[in-house]
């Protein structure tokens, strides 16, 4: 970019180098923060971690939420964890911390709590949603070769992901999981195929719902349940 | 020399001559022409058309041809057949008809030489087409011959007399008149005609289905056929015969078929319900030809052998829910009873097929899919395979209820076998049987061997090797038993320090064709223990890499019993002998001593403390004395036993295995799923659900039905095994992971 380029834009004239502006406008297309900023991130992951593991753990997340204002089973600070690529439920790595601050561009606190709203929207859009809900599922396995959720564990995520967008199947998969015998825990295949149940099929009339196809068998009892209800 | 010129005016009044002398002949005149004057006409004809022009006159003599005949017919001919009527204008027809193909055989004789180079030349047509045409295309405009040639038809199908010769004639001018060719036949007669007995036969039909019965009409029907084909065969053309078969079946028996055959008293399915055989016979006979005419009589069948089925299910298990104590006596009973007459149902209506249905497959089809229905239904609680193999059980034990002879057992297994195709279950109906058959060999109750090994043949060639494979090890495994046996005894006698004090007989087997039993920890009686020690110490000479495991359950054992009256054998059951012999020890047990002593669980306690103390034989006494055995009983030997016989069996009751055996089957079906899915996505890599499902039904139909959610369960399973995985932009495929 030239200098009278730069001009134009409105610039002031400087001989800084182009990147350095925290204001500025030109920043590269790849987001690359300056030093200072990168600085700034590691202080706030600092002022949260713990000394010893050189890690935020659940209480430095406690702590990170009360000053985001955000309660800590709040889908947001799940939302931040995807962002962030955290892997393991309830601690994040300074890499991770990075990682995350770095693309919602929030160097403290202030920002970061402002940078909320944004993620939210981001979130919710149909391609990142699918990938945030499987993310979401994978977060919860603690164990090592752990591969499926327990019913309990499942209704709070359930809950938490989805809930606010479709209510009321969430509301009576809750309940049917709850009552039912057949399966004590949940996969991701059928953690996937509740979100594809949720958008393909017409509710609460379940009209186009075919147990002929590939739905998980779960879902096939849940539909049966429901169907008995509501005659 | 040079031929004088012949005018046309001049050479035609000479031919004119001719042709009104050949009409006087015509007409009845007793004239006839000489060589001469027919040379004298041909040669007329000859120079006319060989004089140079303009004198060839071969188009006008052409054109005078055909004129003559046109004016004959339309002055003399027309006139004198319409002037007559019915049959009399019929005869008039053929009369002249006979006159028209003279005189064209003559004219064309006088006008040869135009065929011989004229018509060539000009692509014309021949005279003798010429002659003919003109004859059909004067009288055939008009259809009155056809009308009356169709009234003479329908009066003779009333019943009257009429003159078949001369409508044979009649007929024969139609096809004639074609020249090689049908149409004239076919439009102007067979056409009106088919037509006509469209409405004639619709009209008939109309009143009889609402007069007749179903056997009256079918019958009429039959004689309207014949009638029909003799007709053809009397004086219509052979090629109207399928035309018209078709057009009568048409009106009679397709138009109205759903009346006639669901004619409230005396349609098909009265038929079937009274034996008809005759009719039904007529009724095949005549729907066979009719394109999907006999889909509904196969339908019907269908419902009529699915209803009878039905019915005897419903009997039998209304026979056993009214029965309040459901032992197992009874149970054996009413399946045999069942189950008999299940096989004389098939019996019946296999006959109805070969007889009155000639074999034809839509019926093999019918009751096929109707014996599916009705036999794979639960009576009394115990599913049909169940019922089938205790069938087989009774025929094969000993003291079995029938007292047949070779032939007819032999002809009731082959029946039995059979009705094995109708049971989706046949796994099921296999692991009944390899209990059962277990019992047989094992307790020697077996009543023939050479039918153990018939029904195993058979069963091996409707269902395949791999269904018998295991039974078939069972047979194997007790003769080489016997070897066994022998060989212990071999020993014994080798090793005399080694003899057990008793006298023992151990039956090996290959674990894996045997039904699994639970071998309890049984507490053997120190009589045993010796025994069973030293039978190991033999075995372990044989081969050393086997692990034995003994299966009490299974075992039955003499004891003699030192009764005040008289010692008394008593072939009883080892775990009955291990209780009994506990009594040597004490007088008086009580019912967690004999527990803890025995090591027995309640339920075999109960089953074993009520067949030695409350059965037929009294050989303990229980304190309190009633029918069942509690808890809190106590039990006594009784000195004072004793029965008329020296030698008595105590029977144990079976338990009912049956909710084990159902058990077992299901576990294997899992695997069985499990592999058939494998084996299809490994072949396949890629696969639509509902393709996947469709195939592994379908490789599973030899031996039970899956239940679709059971697939889909296995499916699951081997996701989270990592075997399979679902495609991520479809949802119903599924993917192969190697």
């Amino acid at each position: 970019m030239s200098r009278s380029a730069s001009r134009k834009a409105g610039q002031s004239d400087s001989s800084t180098p182009i990147t350095s502006s925290a204001g500025g406008l030109f920043r590269s297309a790849t987001g690359k923060a300056s030093s200072k900023e990168m600085e700034r991130i590691d202080n706030v992951f600092y002022s949260y971690a713990n000394k010893s593991s050189g890690l935020i753990d659940p209480e430095g997340i406690e702590a990170l939420c009360s000053d985001l204002e955000v309660d800590h089973t709040d889908v947001r600070i799940l939302m931040l964890a995807w962002k962030m690529k955290a892997e393991k439920q309830g601690y994040f790595t300074l890499e991770e911390w990075r990682r995350g601050l770095k693309a919602l561009r929030a160097d403290n606190v202030h920002k970061l709590k402002k940078a909320l709203p944004e993620l939210e929207k981001e979130v919710k859009r149909p391609t990142n949603f699918v990938d945030f809900y499987s993310y979401a599922f994978q977060y919860c396995l603690t164990e090592e070769k752990q591969k499926s959720i327990d019913i309990e564990s499942i209704c709070q995520l359930l809950d938490l992901a989805l809930g606010f967008q479709f209510r009321a199947q969430v509301d009576y998969f809750i309940d049917y999981l709850k009552i039912q015998s057949d399966y004590k825990v949940i996969n991701l295949d059928q953690w996937m195929g509740f979100y594809r149940f949720c958008n393909e099929i017409s509710f609460p009339d379940l009209s186009n719902y075919d147990p002929e196809l590939a739905w998980p068998l779960i879902l096939d009892n849940f539909v049966e349940w429901l169907r008995a209800k509501q005659t | 020399m040079e031929r004088k010129v012949i005018e046309l005016d001049q050479g035609w009044d000479y031919m004119q001559k001719g042709i009104t002398k050949l009409k006087r002949i015509l007409e009845g005149s007793v004239e006839q022409f000489n060589s001469e004057e027919y040379m004298m006409l041909y040669t007329t004809i000859y120079n006319m058309c060989t004089q140079k022009p303009p004198h060839d006159y071969s188009q006008q003599l052409y054109d005078k041809y055909k004129d003559s005949f046109e004016e004959y017919i339309s002055s003399t001919v027309l006139p004198a057949i319409r002037e007559k009527h019915d049959e009399f204008m019929l005869r008039e027809l053929v009369k002249r008809w006979g006159n028209h193909k003279l005189m064209v055989r003559w004219l064309s004789r006088f006008f040869h030489y135009l065929d011989r180079y004229f018509i060539a030349r000009r692509s014309l047509p021949a005279l003798n087409e010429v002659g003919l045409t003109c004859f059909r295309s004067l009288f055939f405009r008009q259809n009155f011959d056809t009308f009356c040639i169709l009234i003479q038809i329908d009066k003779e199908r009333e019943g009257e007399q009429i003159d078949k010769a001369l409508l044979k004639n009649v007929l024969d001018i139609f096809v004639e008149i074609g020249m090689g060719q049908m149409d004239c036949y076919e439009q102007d007669f067979e056409a009106p005609m088919l037509e006509d007995t469209g409405v004639y036969y619709s009209h008939k039909a109309s009143s009889w289905i609402l007069d007749d019965s179903c056997p009256a009409y079918m019958l009429k029907s039959e004689e309207c056929l014949k009638k029909e084909r003799d007709r053809v065969a009397h004086y219509l053309h052979s090629s109207s015969e399928a035309k018209l078969v078709e057009k009568v079946q048409h009106e009679l028996l397709v138009n109205f078929s759903t009346q006639l055959l669901e004619k409230e008293n005396s349609g098909c399915r009265a038929l079937l319900r009274d034996d008809k055989v005759d009719d039904l016979s007529r009724m095949y006979r005549l729907y066979h030809k009719i394109p999907k005419g006999l889909d509904p009589v196969a339908t019907i069948f269908k419902q009529h052998i699915t209803a009878e089925g039905m019915l005897l299910v419903q009997q039998a298990e209304d026979a056993a829910s009214n029965q309040v104590i459901l032992s197992f006596e009874f149970l054996f009973f009413d399946s045999q009873v069942l189950i008999r007459k299940v096989i004389e149902l098939h019996d019946k209506y296999l006959a109805y097929v070969s007889d009155c249905f000639q074999n034809h497959t839509l019926f093999h089809k019918a009751m096929k899919e109707a014996f599916e229905i009705f036999c794979n239904k639960t009576v009394g609680g115990s599913p049909s395979a169940e019922l089938l193999a205790t069938f087989c059980d009774n025929i094969l034990k000993k003291g079995g209820s029938e007292k047949l002879s070779d032939e007819a057992i032999e002809d009731i297994l082959e029946k039995v076998v059979k009705l094995l195709a109708y049971i989706s279950d046949k796994d099921l109906f296999a692991e009944f049987y390899r209990k059962k058959l277990a019992r047989r060999l094992l307790f020697e109750r077996s009543a023939n061997e050479e039918h153990e090994k018939s029904i195993l043949t058979k069963l091996k060639q409707q269902c395949g090797g791999q269904f018998t494979s295991k039974m078939e090890g069972m047979v194997t495994d007790l003769t080489l038993a016997k070897d066994n046996q022998n060989e212990f005894e071999n020993y014994l006698s080798n090793n005399p320090n080694a003899h057990p004090g008793i006298d023992l007989s151990v039956n090996v087997l290959t674990t894996g064709f045997w039904p699994s039993y639970k071998s309890s920890d049984l507490n053997l009686p120190s009589e045993m223990v010796r025994g069973v020690q030293v039978f190991k110490e033999f075995y372990d000479t044989k081969s050393k890499h086997r692990k034995l495991t003994w299966i009490y359950s299974l075992g039955s054992c003499q004891l003699i019993g030192n009764f005040e009256a008289k010692k008394i054998e008593m072939v009883v059951s080892t775990y009955q002998a291990a209780i009994l012999l506990l009594f040597n020890t004490s007088d008086r047990l009580s019912y967690s001593e004999i527990m803890t002593q025995s090591n027995l669980g309640h339920e075999d306690l109960v089953r074993l403390l009520h067949s030695l103390s409350c059965a037929k034989y009294k050989i303990l006494i229980k304190e309190p004395i009633s029918k069942t055995v509690s808890p809190n009983d106590i039990f006594e030997f009784n000195p004072k036993f004793t029965d008329r016989m020296r030698r008595i069996k105590i029977p144990l009751p079976v338990v009912d295995e049956r909710k084990k055996v159902v058990e077992d089957v299901d576990k294997d079906r899992r695997y069985a799923i499990d592999a058939a899915i494998v084996r299809i996505m490994k072949s396949r890599k890629v696969l639509g659900h509902q393709q996947l499902v469709s195939e592994c039904v379908e490789q599973l139909s030899r031996m039970f039905k899956p239940d679709i959610k059971a697939i889909k369960k296995r499916m699951e399973d081997l996701i989270a095994r990592d075997y399979l995985e679902r495609d991520k932009e479809n949802a119903n495929l599924f993917r192969y992971l190697a």
